[in-house]
Protein backbone atom coordinates (compact mmCIF):
# COMPACT_ATOMS: atom_id res chain seq x y z
CA UNK A 1 0.00 0.00 0.00
CA UNK A 2 1.80 2.96 -0.97
CA UNK A 3 0.98 5.61 1.82
CA UNK A 4 1.20 9.10 2.02
CA UNK A 5 0.12 11.08 5.62
CA UNK A 6 0.08 14.49 6.10
CA UNK A 7 1.46 15.96 8.48
CA UNK A 8 -0.48 19.00 9.84
CA UNK A 9 1.12 21.73 12.11
CA UNK A 10 0.39 25.34 12.57
CA UNK A 11 3.60 27.85 12.19
CA UNK A 12 5.86 24.60 12.77
CA UNK A 13 3.78 23.49 15.94
CA UNK A 14 2.89 19.78 14.55
CA UNK A 15 -0.20 18.33 15.83
CA UNK A 16 0.59 15.50 17.71
CA UNK A 17 -2.12 13.07 15.60
CA UNK A 18 0.22 13.57 12.98
CA UNK A 19 2.78 11.48 13.96
CA UNK A 20 0.07 8.59 15.26
CA UNK A 21 -0.86 8.87 11.63
CA UNK A 22 2.67 8.45 10.64
CA UNK A 23 2.80 5.21 13.11
CA UNK A 24 -0.16 3.65 11.25
CA UNK A 25 1.28 4.49 8.03
CA UNK A 26 4.72 2.12 8.61
CA UNK A 27 2.05 -0.89 9.58
CA UNK A 28 1.36 -0.62 5.72
CA UNK A 29 4.82 -0.25 4.49
CA UNK A 30 7.03 2.63 3.84
CA UNK A 31 5.81 6.23 4.75
CA UNK A 32 5.68 9.26 2.62
CA UNK A 33 5.18 12.44 4.50
CA UNK A 34 3.69 15.31 2.89
CA UNK A 35 4.88 18.74 4.54
CA UNK A 36 3.56 21.87 3.28
CA UNK A 37 4.24 25.22 4.58
CA UNK A 38 7.24 28.11 4.18
CA UNK A 39 10.69 27.53 5.73
CA UNK A 40 9.16 24.32 7.38
CA UNK A 41 12.58 22.27 7.24
CA UNK A 42 12.38 21.56 11.04
CA UNK A 43 8.44 19.85 10.41
CA UNK A 44 10.61 17.51 7.83
CA UNK A 45 13.18 16.32 9.83
CA UNK A 46 10.50 15.83 12.52
CA UNK A 47 8.66 13.75 10.57
CA UNK A 48 11.89 11.43 10.13
CA UNK A 49 12.26 10.84 13.79
CA UNK A 50 9.14 9.83 13.71
CA UNK A 51 9.69 6.88 11.01
CA UNK A 52 8.68 8.75 7.35
CA UNK A 53 11.09 7.13 4.98
CA UNK A 54 10.78 9.81 3.05
CA UNK A 55 9.63 13.72 2.92
CA UNK A 56 7.95 15.51 0.44
CA UNK A 57 8.51 19.35 0.58
CA UNK A 58 6.05 21.84 -0.62
CA UNK A 59 7.78 25.16 1.11
CA UNK A 60 6.41 28.20 -0.01
CA UNK A 61 5.38 31.85 0.95
CA UNK A 62 2.04 31.35 -0.55
CA UNK A 63 1.83 28.71 1.92
CA UNK A 64 3.16 29.87 5.21
CA UNK A 65 -0.48 31.07 6.32
CA UNK A 66 -2.91 27.63 5.95
CA UNK A 67 -5.64 28.23 3.64
CA UNK A 68 -7.62 25.55 2.28
CA UNK A 69 -7.99 26.35 -1.08
CA UNK A 70 -3.69 26.55 -2.38
CA UNK A 71 -3.34 23.64 0.42
CA UNK A 72 -5.41 21.36 -1.48
CA UNK A 73 -4.26 22.07 -4.28
CA UNK A 74 -0.86 21.33 -3.85
CA UNK A 75 -2.34 18.01 -2.33
CA UNK A 76 -4.05 17.15 -5.54
CA UNK A 77 -1.87 17.61 -8.11
CA UNK A 78 1.01 16.03 -5.85
CA UNK A 79 -1.79 12.68 -5.85
CA UNK A 80 -2.66 13.17 -9.36
CA UNK A 81 1.27 12.40 -10.11
CA UNK A 82 1.87 10.09 -7.53
CA UNK A 83 -1.02 8.04 -7.29
CA UNK A 84 -0.57 6.91 -3.61
CA UNK A 85 -3.56 4.19 -2.78
CA UNK A 86 -3.73 5.90 1.03
CA UNK A 87 -3.61 9.31 2.27
CA UNK A 88 -3.58 9.64 6.34
CA UNK A 89 -4.34 12.66 8.23
CA UNK A 90 -4.76 13.26 11.49
CA UNK A 91 -8.46 14.58 12.37
CA UNK A 92 -7.84 18.81 12.62
CA UNK A 93 -10.02 21.61 11.81
CA UNK A 94 -7.13 22.21 8.98
CA UNK A 95 -6.91 18.86 7.47
CA UNK A 96 -11.20 18.01 7.22
CA UNK A 97 -11.41 20.97 5.05
CA UNK A 98 -8.13 20.37 2.64
CA UNK A 99 -8.80 16.69 2.39
CA UNK A 100 -12.64 17.42 1.62
CA UNK A 101 -11.19 19.62 -1.17
CA UNK A 102 -8.87 17.29 -2.42
CA UNK A 103 -11.08 14.48 -2.61
CA UNK A 104 -13.23 16.02 -4.96
CA UNK A 105 -10.42 16.90 -7.19
CA UNK A 106 -9.21 12.94 -6.78
CA UNK A 107 -12.85 11.87 -7.44
CA UNK A 108 -12.62 10.20 -4.47
CA UNK A 109 -13.71 10.71 -0.94
CA UNK A 110 -12.90 11.11 3.03
CA UNK A 111 -13.26 8.84 5.84
CA UNK A 112 -13.25 11.09 9.12
CA UNK A 113 -12.17 10.59 12.55
CA UNK A 114 -10.85 6.76 12.00
CA UNK A 115 -10.90 4.37 15.22
CA UNK A 116 -9.68 1.27 13.38
CA UNK A 117 -8.31 1.28 9.62
CA UNK A 118 -7.49 -2.65 8.51
CA UNK A 119 -6.26 -3.76 5.18
CA UNK A 120 -7.55 -6.66 3.47
CA UNK A 121 -6.10 -7.58 0.40
CA UNK A 122 -6.30 -4.47 -1.03
CA UNK A 123 -9.62 -3.53 0.41
CA UNK A 124 -9.79 -0.86 2.93
CA UNK A 125 -12.11 -1.10 6.19
CA UNK A 126 -12.08 1.90 8.38
CA UNK A 127 -14.14 1.99 11.30
CA UNK A 128 -15.54 5.31 12.65
CA UNK A 129 -17.76 6.63 15.42
CA UNK A 130 -21.58 8.45 14.25
CA UNK A 131 -24.40 9.78 15.81
CA UNK A 132 -22.02 11.89 18.66
CA UNK A 133 -20.29 8.63 19.27
CA UNK A 134 -23.48 6.58 19.75
CA UNK A 135 -23.05 3.91 16.97
CA UNK A 136 -19.93 2.91 15.11
CA UNK A 137 -20.01 1.84 11.26
CA UNK A 138 -17.53 0.19 9.50
CA UNK A 139 -17.03 1.31 5.85
CA UNK A 140 -15.25 0.55 2.53
CA UNK A 141 -14.09 2.78 -0.25
CA UNK A 142 -13.80 1.94 -3.53
CA UNK A 143 -11.66 5.02 -5.19
CA UNK A 144 -7.93 5.39 -4.92
CA UNK A 145 -6.40 6.85 -3.28
CA UNK A 146 -8.49 6.84 -0.19
CA UNK A 147 -8.15 9.79 2.22
CA UNK A 148 -8.54 9.02 5.64
CA UNK A 149 -8.69 11.47 8.85
CA UNK A 150 -7.52 9.44 12.35
CA UNK A 151 -8.92 10.02 15.60
CA UNK A 152 -6.89 11.54 18.07
CA UNK A 153 -5.41 8.94 20.32
CA UNK A 154 -6.65 5.95 18.31
CA UNK A 155 -3.54 5.04 17.35
CA UNK A 156 -0.67 4.70 19.28
CA UNK A 157 2.44 7.31 18.66
CA UNK A 158 5.56 6.11 17.45
CA UNK A 159 8.73 6.49 19.67
CA UNK A 160 10.62 9.67 18.29
CA UNK A 161 14.30 8.42 16.73
CA UNK A 162 16.58 10.99 17.28
CA UNK A 163 18.70 11.67 14.46
CA UNK A 164 17.09 9.56 12.18
CA UNK A 165 16.55 11.21 8.63
CA UNK A 166 16.24 10.65 5.09
CA UNK A 167 15.98 12.08 2.09
CA UNK A 168 14.04 15.60 1.52
CA UNK A 169 12.38 15.59 -1.85
CA UNK A 170 10.91 19.54 -2.82
CA UNK A 171 7.59 19.54 -4.66
CA UNK A 172 5.28 22.75 -6.48
CA UNK A 173 3.43 24.24 -4.33
CA UNK A 174 0.04 25.55 -5.65
CA UNK A 175 0.00 28.96 -5.40
CA UNK A 176 -3.68 30.51 -6.17
CA UNK A 177 -5.61 31.77 -3.01
CA UNK A 178 -8.75 32.66 -2.85
CA UNK A 179 -8.68 34.34 0.86
CA UNK A 180 -6.57 36.32 3.01
CA UNK A 181 -5.20 35.96 6.29
CA UNK A 182 -6.03 39.35 8.10
CA UNK A 183 -4.18 37.46 11.49
CA UNK A 184 -4.53 35.54 14.60
CA UNK A 185 -5.47 35.76 17.89
CA UNK A 186 -3.64 32.84 19.35
CA UNK A 187 -5.21 31.33 22.59
CA UNK A 188 -3.36 30.10 25.97
CA UNK A 189 -4.94 26.92 25.06
CA UNK A 190 -2.41 24.75 27.17
CA UNK A 191 -3.31 21.29 26.37
CA UNK A 192 -5.72 20.36 24.15
CA UNK A 193 -8.81 18.30 24.77
CA UNK A 194 -8.39 15.86 21.56
CA UNK A 195 -4.55 15.14 22.55
CA UNK A 196 -5.03 14.96 26.34
CA UNK A 197 -4.11 11.95 28.14
CA UNK A 198 -6.14 13.17 31.37
CA UNK A 199 -9.21 16.01 30.74
CA UNK A 200 -10.95 17.13 34.38
CA UNK A 201 -14.15 18.99 33.86
CA UNK A 202 -16.53 20.57 35.66
CA UNK A 203 -20.15 20.75 34.48
CA UNK A 204 -23.25 23.22 35.67
CA UNK A 205 -22.42 21.89 39.49
CA UNK A 206 -19.38 24.20 39.57
CA UNK A 207 -21.13 27.61 40.14
CA UNK A 208 -22.88 25.79 43.20
CA UNK A 209 -20.77 27.05 46.07
CA UNK A 210 -23.35 29.37 48.42
CA UNK A 211 -20.56 30.15 50.58
CA UNK A 212 -18.50 32.01 48.15
CA UNK A 213 -18.82 35.83 48.44
CA UNK A 214 -18.56 37.32 44.93
CA UNK A 215 -17.36 40.99 44.76
CA UNK A 216 -19.89 43.77 45.55
CA UNK A 217 -21.68 44.98 42.41
CA UNK A 218 -22.47 42.39 40.71
CA UNK A 219 -26.46 41.24 39.30
CA UNK A 220 -27.64 37.34 40.01
CA UNK A 221 -25.81 36.31 36.71
CA UNK A 222 -22.93 37.46 37.13
CA UNK A 223 -22.24 36.48 40.74
CA UNK A 224 -23.49 33.00 39.05
CA UNK A 225 -20.56 32.94 36.36
CA UNK A 226 -18.55 34.35 39.27
CA UNK A 227 -18.87 31.31 41.12
CA UNK A 228 -18.80 28.80 38.42
CA UNK A 229 -15.22 30.40 37.59
CA UNK A 230 -13.77 30.17 40.92
CA UNK A 231 -15.34 26.17 40.57
CA UNK A 232 -13.48 26.15 37.09
CA UNK A 233 -10.22 26.95 38.99
CA UNK A 234 -10.22 24.14 41.01
CA UNK A 235 -10.76 22.08 38.15
CA UNK A 236 -7.95 23.99 36.31
CA UNK A 237 -5.77 23.09 39.26
CA UNK A 238 -6.13 19.25 39.32
CA UNK A 239 -6.04 19.61 35.25
CA UNK A 240 -2.30 20.98 36.05
CA UNK A 241 -1.20 18.50 38.56
CA UNK A 242 -2.02 15.60 36.91
CA UNK A 243 -0.70 17.39 33.74
CA UNK A 244 -3.91 17.76 31.25
CA UNK A 245 -6.70 19.66 29.71
CA UNK A 246 -10.33 21.11 31.07
CA UNK A 247 -13.37 20.08 29.86
CA UNK A 248 -16.73 21.47 30.44
CA UNK A 249 -20.35 19.86 29.94
CA UNK A 250 -22.67 21.68 27.72
CA UNK A 251 -24.45 22.88 30.50
CA UNK A 252 -21.75 24.75 31.66
CA UNK A 253 -20.98 26.07 28.52
CA UNK A 254 -24.49 27.41 27.52
CA UNK A 255 -24.32 28.99 31.27
CA UNK A 256 -21.51 30.95 29.72
CA UNK A 257 -18.84 29.62 32.65
CA UNK A 258 -16.33 28.68 30.06
CA UNK A 259 -15.36 29.46 26.43
CA UNK A 260 -16.77 26.74 23.90
CA UNK A 261 -13.80 25.61 22.55
CA UNK A 262 -13.88 23.29 26.45
CA UNK A 263 -17.23 21.42 25.61
CA UNK A 264 -16.98 17.85 25.46
CA UNK A 265 -20.02 15.62 24.23
CA UNK A 266 -22.79 17.10 21.84
CA UNK A 267 -21.99 19.39 19.41
CA UNK A 268 -18.52 19.88 21.01
CA UNK A 269 -15.90 17.22 20.91
CA UNK A 270 -15.26 13.33 21.16
CA UNK A 271 -12.74 13.23 23.99
CA UNK A 272 -10.48 9.50 24.28
CA UNK A 273 -7.83 10.36 27.31
CA UNK A 274 -7.05 7.77 29.31
CA UNK A 275 -8.56 9.50 32.88
CA UNK A 276 -11.51 11.34 32.78
CA UNK A 277 -12.46 13.68 35.72
CA UNK A 278 -15.88 14.47 35.44
CA UNK A 279 -16.89 17.42 38.66
CA UNK A 280 -20.83 18.22 38.86
CA UNK A 281 -21.12 16.57 35.85
CA UNK A 282 -24.38 14.90 35.73
CA UNK A 283 -24.22 12.86 32.61
CA UNK A 284 -26.38 14.05 29.85
CA UNK A 285 -26.74 10.92 26.98
CA UNK A 286 -24.53 13.35 25.02
CA UNK A 287 -21.76 13.53 27.04
CA UNK A 288 -21.82 9.91 28.02
CA UNK A 289 -20.97 9.54 24.12
CA UNK A 290 -18.75 12.33 23.61
CA UNK A 291 -16.50 10.27 26.77
CA UNK A 292 -17.29 7.02 25.37
CA UNK A 293 -13.45 6.47 24.18
CA UNK A 294 -12.14 7.36 27.65
CA UNK A 295 -10.11 4.50 29.35
CA UNK A 296 -11.26 5.52 32.61
CA UNK A 297 -13.85 7.76 33.95
CA UNK A 298 -13.63 9.04 37.51
CA UNK A 299 -17.27 10.87 38.88
CA UNK A 300 -17.65 13.70 41.46
CA UNK A 301 -21.34 14.93 42.29
CA UNK A 302 -23.12 15.35 45.04
CA UNK A 303 -26.27 13.47 43.17
CA UNK A 304 -25.41 9.69 43.80
CA UNK A 305 -28.05 8.95 41.53
CA UNK A 306 -26.63 10.83 38.51
CA UNK A 307 -25.96 8.95 35.32
CA UNK A 308 -22.36 9.67 35.28
CA UNK A 309 -21.76 7.00 38.10
CA UNK A 310 -23.43 4.55 35.88
CA UNK A 311 -19.99 4.74 33.07
CA UNK A 312 -17.50 5.62 35.75
CA UNK A 313 -15.16 3.06 37.23
CA UNK A 314 -14.75 5.30 40.81
CA UNK A 315 -16.70 7.67 42.09
CA UNK A 316 -17.31 10.01 45.28
CA UNK A 317 -20.93 10.91 46.11
CA UNK A 318 -19.87 14.90 47.81
CA UNK A 319 -19.09 18.35 47.13
CA UNK A 320 -16.80 18.88 44.48
CA UNK A 321 -15.36 21.98 46.30
CA UNK A 322 -14.09 20.01 49.03
CA UNK A 323 -13.18 17.36 46.83
CA UNK A 324 -11.01 18.84 44.16
CA UNK A 325 -8.65 20.62 46.00
CA UNK A 326 -8.25 17.44 48.39
CA UNK A 327 -7.45 15.64 45.20
CA UNK A 328 -5.12 18.08 44.09
CA UNK A 329 -3.49 17.99 47.01
CA UNK A 330 -3.33 14.15 47.07
CA UNK A 331 -1.78 14.00 43.45
CA UNK A 332 0.90 16.86 44.40
CA UNK A 333 2.20 14.60 46.86
CA UNK A 334 1.84 11.24 45.47
CA UNK A 335 3.51 12.45 42.45
CA UNK A 336 6.26 14.68 44.10
CA UNK A 337 5.28 17.96 42.59
CA UNK B 1 -27.01 40.34 0.31
CA UNK B 2 -28.44 36.79 -0.58
CA UNK B 3 -27.80 34.08 1.54
CA UNK B 4 -28.38 30.83 1.40
CA UNK B 5 -28.22 28.81 4.76
CA UNK B 6 -27.88 25.11 4.25
CA UNK B 7 -29.82 22.66 6.76
CA UNK B 8 -30.34 18.86 7.31
CA UNK B 9 -32.77 16.64 9.69
CA UNK B 10 -31.39 14.80 12.03
CA UNK B 11 -32.87 12.79 14.84
CA UNK B 12 -32.93 14.38 18.32
CA UNK B 13 -29.37 14.64 19.77
CA UNK B 14 -31.60 13.33 23.01
CA UNK B 15 -32.09 9.96 21.23
CA UNK B 16 -30.91 6.47 22.01
CA UNK B 17 -29.27 5.53 19.11
CA UNK B 18 -28.64 2.00 18.55
CA UNK B 19 -27.86 -0.56 15.79
CA UNK B 20 -31.11 -3.27 15.40
CA UNK B 21 -30.49 -5.71 12.70
CA UNK B 22 -27.96 -3.74 10.65
CA UNK B 23 -30.30 -0.93 10.82
CA UNK B 24 -29.41 2.16 12.40
CA UNK B 25 -32.95 2.80 15.50
CA UNK B 26 -33.73 6.19 16.93
CA UNK B 27 -36.87 4.78 18.62
CA UNK B 28 -39.25 7.55 18.63
CA UNK B 29 -37.32 10.42 18.88
CA UNK B 30 -38.56 13.19 16.70
CA UNK B 31 -36.20 14.06 14.05
CA UNK B 32 -35.25 18.17 14.23
CA UNK B 33 -33.21 20.80 12.07
CA UNK B 34 -29.43 19.35 12.80
CA UNK B 35 -28.37 21.63 15.88
CA UNK B 36 -25.15 22.97 14.41
CA UNK B 37 -27.66 24.22 11.26
CA UNK B 38 -29.76 26.10 13.91
CA UNK B 39 -26.36 27.99 14.36
CA UNK B 40 -26.08 28.44 10.31
CA UNK B 41 -29.15 29.66 10.52
CA UNK B 42 -28.19 32.46 13.37
CA UNK B 43 -25.49 32.92 11.56
CA UNK B 44 -27.25 34.03 8.20
CA UNK B 45 -30.04 35.64 9.44
CA UNK B 46 -27.59 38.07 11.58
CA UNK B 47 -25.89 38.67 7.99
CA UNK B 48 -29.23 39.33 6.51
CA UNK B 49 -29.87 42.15 9.41
CA UNK B 50 -26.62 43.58 8.82
CA UNK B 51 -26.80 43.95 5.42
CA UNK B 52 -30.49 44.36 4.40
CA UNK B 53 -30.50 41.19 2.71
CA UNK B 54 -32.62 37.66 2.70
CA UNK B 55 -32.09 34.07 3.76
CA UNK B 56 -33.11 31.02 1.88
CA UNK B 57 -33.27 28.19 3.63
CA UNK B 58 -31.70 24.96 1.61
CA UNK B 59 -31.88 21.30 2.48
CA UNK B 60 -31.45 17.91 0.66
CA UNK B 61 -33.90 15.30 2.06
CA UNK B 62 -37.57 13.46 2.01
CA UNK B 63 -40.19 15.13 1.99
CA UNK B 64 -40.52 15.24 6.06
CA UNK B 65 -37.38 17.19 6.06
CA UNK B 66 -39.80 20.03 5.29
CA UNK B 67 -40.37 20.17 9.02
CA UNK B 68 -36.53 21.26 9.63
CA UNK B 69 -37.04 24.25 6.93
CA UNK B 70 -40.16 25.19 8.71
CA UNK B 71 -37.93 25.50 11.83
CA UNK B 72 -35.47 27.52 9.84
CA UNK B 73 -38.07 30.07 8.29
CA UNK B 74 -39.78 30.19 11.89
CA UNK B 75 -36.56 31.24 13.11
CA UNK B 76 -36.68 34.09 10.53
CA UNK B 77 -35.62 33.26 6.92
CA UNK B 78 -37.07 34.79 4.42
CA UNK B 79 -38.05 31.16 1.82
CA UNK B 80 -37.07 27.62 2.29
CA UNK B 81 -36.17 25.04 -0.89
CA UNK B 82 -36.05 21.47 -0.09
CA UNK B 83 -34.42 19.11 -2.94
CA UNK B 84 -35.88 15.80 -2.97
CA UNK B 85 -35.56 12.71 -4.64
CA UNK B 86 -35.37 9.09 -4.55
CA UNK B 87 -31.89 8.41 -6.28
CA UNK B 88 -30.67 11.23 -3.47
CA UNK B 89 -31.11 8.39 -0.34
CA UNK B 90 -27.49 6.75 -0.85
CA UNK B 91 -25.54 10.44 -1.61
CA UNK B 92 -22.08 10.72 0.27
CA UNK B 93 -20.67 13.90 0.92
CA UNK B 94 -19.66 14.66 -2.72
CA UNK B 95 -22.74 14.15 -3.98
CA UNK B 96 -24.75 16.15 -1.25
CA UNK B 97 -22.44 18.88 -2.24
CA UNK B 98 -22.45 18.84 -5.95
CA UNK B 99 -26.38 19.19 -5.75
CA UNK B 100 -26.36 21.32 -3.25
CA UNK B 101 -24.07 23.63 -5.27
CA UNK B 102 -26.55 23.10 -8.39
CA UNK B 103 -29.09 24.26 -6.52
CA UNK B 104 -27.41 27.27 -5.17
CA UNK B 105 -26.69 28.11 -8.63
CA UNK B 106 -30.17 28.07 -9.66
CA UNK B 107 -31.14 29.99 -6.99
CA UNK B 108 -28.58 32.33 -8.77
CA UNK B 109 -27.11 35.55 -7.44
CA UNK B 110 -26.10 34.27 -4.05
CA UNK B 111 -23.50 36.15 -2.17
CA UNK B 112 -22.88 34.05 0.62
CA UNK B 113 -23.74 30.24 1.98
CA UNK B 114 -23.69 29.21 5.51
CA UNK B 115 -23.50 25.78 6.92
CA UNK B 116 -23.08 24.61 10.46
CA UNK B 117 -20.10 22.85 10.93
CA UNK B 118 -21.40 18.96 10.77
CA UNK B 119 -23.89 17.05 11.39
CA UNK B 120 -25.04 15.17 14.05
CA UNK B 121 -25.47 12.24 12.07
CA UNK B 122 -22.38 11.19 9.93
CA UNK B 123 -20.69 14.38 11.82
CA UNK B 124 -17.85 13.70 8.67
CA UNK B 125 -17.99 18.16 8.53
CA UNK B 126 -16.67 17.22 4.51
CA UNK B 127 -19.87 18.66 2.64
CA UNK B 128 -19.29 22.35 3.34
CA UNK B 129 -15.76 22.56 2.21
CA UNK B 130 -17.00 20.31 -1.05
CA UNK B 131 -19.62 22.38 -1.77
CA UNK B 132 -17.10 25.75 -1.64
CA UNK B 133 -15.14 23.56 -4.22
CA UNK B 134 -17.52 22.94 -6.37
CA UNK B 135 -18.82 26.36 -7.00
CA UNK B 136 -15.15 27.44 -6.81
CA UNK B 137 -15.53 29.88 -4.14
CA UNK B 138 -13.61 30.80 -1.02
CA UNK B 139 -14.01 28.38 1.95
CA UNK B 140 -14.67 30.13 5.29
CA UNK B 141 -14.81 27.43 7.45
CA UNK B 142 -15.78 27.48 11.58
CA UNK B 143 -16.01 31.07 11.46
CA UNK B 144 -16.84 31.76 15.25
CA UNK B 145 -17.45 35.40 13.61
CA UNK B 146 -18.60 37.09 10.53
CA UNK B 147 -18.75 40.67 9.17
CA UNK B 148 -19.16 41.93 5.54
CA UNK B 149 -17.82 44.96 4.22
CA UNK B 150 -17.88 46.31 0.63
CA UNK B 151 -18.36 43.13 -0.77
CA UNK B 152 -15.20 41.16 1.37
CA UNK B 153 -16.26 39.04 4.09
CA UNK B 154 -14.11 38.42 7.12
CA UNK B 155 -14.21 35.74 9.62
CA UNK B 156 -12.68 34.66 12.80
CA UNK B 157 -12.02 31.13 11.98
CA UNK B 158 -11.72 29.06 15.66
CA UNK B 159 -8.89 26.81 15.30
CA UNK B 160 -6.84 24.88 17.35
CA UNK B 161 -4.54 27.38 18.35
CA UNK B 162 -6.83 30.08 18.64
CA UNK B 163 -8.33 32.41 16.42
CA UNK B 164 -7.51 32.70 12.60
CA UNK B 165 -9.23 35.93 10.66
CA UNK B 166 -9.65 35.48 7.27
CA UNK B 167 -11.00 37.64 4.42
CA UNK B 168 -12.21 36.88 0.77
CA UNK B 169 -14.72 38.46 -1.54
CA UNK B 170 -17.62 36.67 -1.68
CA UNK B 171 -19.59 35.24 -2.89
CA UNK B 172 -18.08 32.99 -0.34
CA UNK B 173 -19.02 29.87 1.76
CA UNK B 174 -18.35 29.67 5.62
CA UNK B 175 -19.37 27.25 8.22
CA UNK B 176 -20.07 28.46 11.45
CA UNK B 177 -19.40 26.84 14.88
CA UNK B 178 -21.12 28.00 18.27
CA UNK B 179 -19.61 31.27 18.58
CA UNK B 180 -21.33 32.71 16.06
CA UNK B 181 -24.22 33.16 19.05
CA UNK B 182 -27.39 31.12 20.33
CA UNK B 183 -29.65 30.49 17.99
CA UNK B 184 -32.68 32.81 18.45
CA UNK B 185 -35.78 30.78 19.06
CA UNK B 186 -38.95 30.95 16.61
CA UNK B 187 -41.36 33.97 17.44
CA UNK B 188 -44.96 33.46 17.30
CA UNK B 189 -45.21 35.56 14.35
CA UNK B 190 -42.67 33.37 12.16
CA UNK B 191 -44.28 30.13 13.65
CA UNK B 192 -47.62 30.94 12.27
CA UNK B 193 -45.62 32.35 8.92
CA UNK B 194 -43.57 28.63 8.95
CA UNK B 195 -46.81 26.91 9.49
CA UNK B 196 -48.35 28.19 6.39
CA UNK B 197 -45.45 28.40 4.00
CA UNK B 198 -45.42 26.81 0.90
CA UNK B 199 -42.14 25.35 0.20
CA UNK B 200 -41.08 24.06 -3.45
CA UNK B 201 -39.61 20.92 -3.90
CA UNK B 202 -36.86 20.81 -6.70
CA UNK B 203 -36.12 17.20 -7.74
CA UNK B 204 -32.19 15.73 -9.49
CA UNK B 205 -34.14 16.28 -13.02
CA UNK B 206 -34.95 20.36 -12.15
CA UNK B 207 -31.31 20.77 -10.98
CA UNK B 208 -30.34 19.17 -14.15
CA UNK B 209 -27.80 16.38 -12.24
CA UNK B 210 -27.75 13.55 -11.58
CA UNK B 211 -26.99 11.57 -7.75
CA UNK B 212 -23.17 10.63 -7.73
CA UNK B 213 -22.66 7.03 -6.36
CA UNK B 214 -21.26 7.01 -3.10
CA UNK B 215 -17.54 5.88 -2.87
CA UNK B 216 -17.88 5.57 0.64
CA UNK B 217 -20.24 2.83 1.75
CA UNK B 218 -21.21 0.72 4.79
CA UNK B 219 -20.35 -2.87 4.97
CA UNK B 220 -21.43 -2.67 9.15
CA UNK B 221 -22.94 -1.31 12.16
CA UNK B 222 -21.83 -1.41 15.43
CA UNK B 223 -23.35 -0.53 18.97
CA UNK B 224 -20.07 0.70 21.20
CA UNK B 225 -18.58 -1.64 23.40
CA UNK B 226 -20.41 -2.07 26.69
CA UNK B 227 -18.64 -0.26 29.33
CA UNK B 228 -17.53 -2.10 32.90
CA UNK B 229 -20.46 -0.29 34.72
CA UNK B 230 -19.68 -1.63 38.26
CA UNK B 231 -18.60 1.82 39.73
CA UNK B 232 -16.70 1.60 43.26
CA UNK B 233 -18.12 4.22 45.62
CA UNK B 234 -14.47 6.08 47.67
CA UNK B 235 -15.86 6.91 50.84
CA UNK B 236 -13.74 8.29 54.29
CA UNK B 237 -13.60 9.92 57.65
CA UNK B 238 -12.70 13.17 55.87
CA UNK B 239 -12.51 15.14 52.21
CA UNK B 240 -8.68 14.63 52.49
CA UNK B 241 -8.89 10.44 53.64
CA UNK B 242 -11.35 9.90 50.23
CA UNK B 243 -9.02 12.05 47.86
CA UNK B 244 -6.26 9.65 49.37
CA UNK B 245 -7.75 6.85 48.71
CA UNK B 246 -9.14 7.55 45.13
CA UNK B 247 -5.79 8.72 43.92
CA UNK B 248 -4.07 5.55 45.19
CA UNK B 249 -6.60 3.71 42.89
CA UNK B 250 -6.01 6.27 39.94
CA UNK B 251 -1.81 5.40 40.18
CA UNK B 252 -3.00 1.67 40.56
CA UNK B 253 -4.75 2.03 37.00
CA UNK B 254 -1.83 3.18 35.19
CA UNK B 255 -3.96 5.52 33.46
CA UNK B 256 -1.96 8.64 34.43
Amino acid sequence: MKTFVYIDHFKGEVQPGSWEALGLAKTFGAATALVFGSAVEDVAKAAFEYGADEVLLADDPVLLDYRAEPYASTLSALASSSTPDLILFPTTTRTRELAAMSALDLNSNVITDATAVEINSDTIFVTRPIYEAKLFEKVTASARPQLITLRGRAFPKPEQEAGRTGTITKVEAKTEALSSVEGYSVAEVGVSLNDAGVIVSGGRGVSNNPSLQPPAGMDDKQAEVWRAQQGFKLVGELASVLGGAVGASRAAVDAGYIPYSNQVGQTGKVVAPDLYIAAGISGAIQHLAGIRSAKMVVAINKDADAPIFKVARYGVVGDLFVILPALTEAFKKKLGK
Amino acid sequence: MKIIACIKQVPDSEAKVRAEGGKISWGDAPLVINPFDEYAVEGALQQKEATSGTVTALCIGPESAKEALKHALAMGADDAILVSDPALNEIDTVGAARVLAAAIQKIGGVDMVVFGRQTLDSGSGLTPAQTARVLGWPMLGLAGQIKVEDGSVTVERVIEEGRQIVKAKSPVVISVVQSIGEPRYPSFMGIRKASKAEIPIWSLNDLGVSAPAPIVTRTELMNPPARDTNVEIITGESPADIADKLADKIIAEKVL
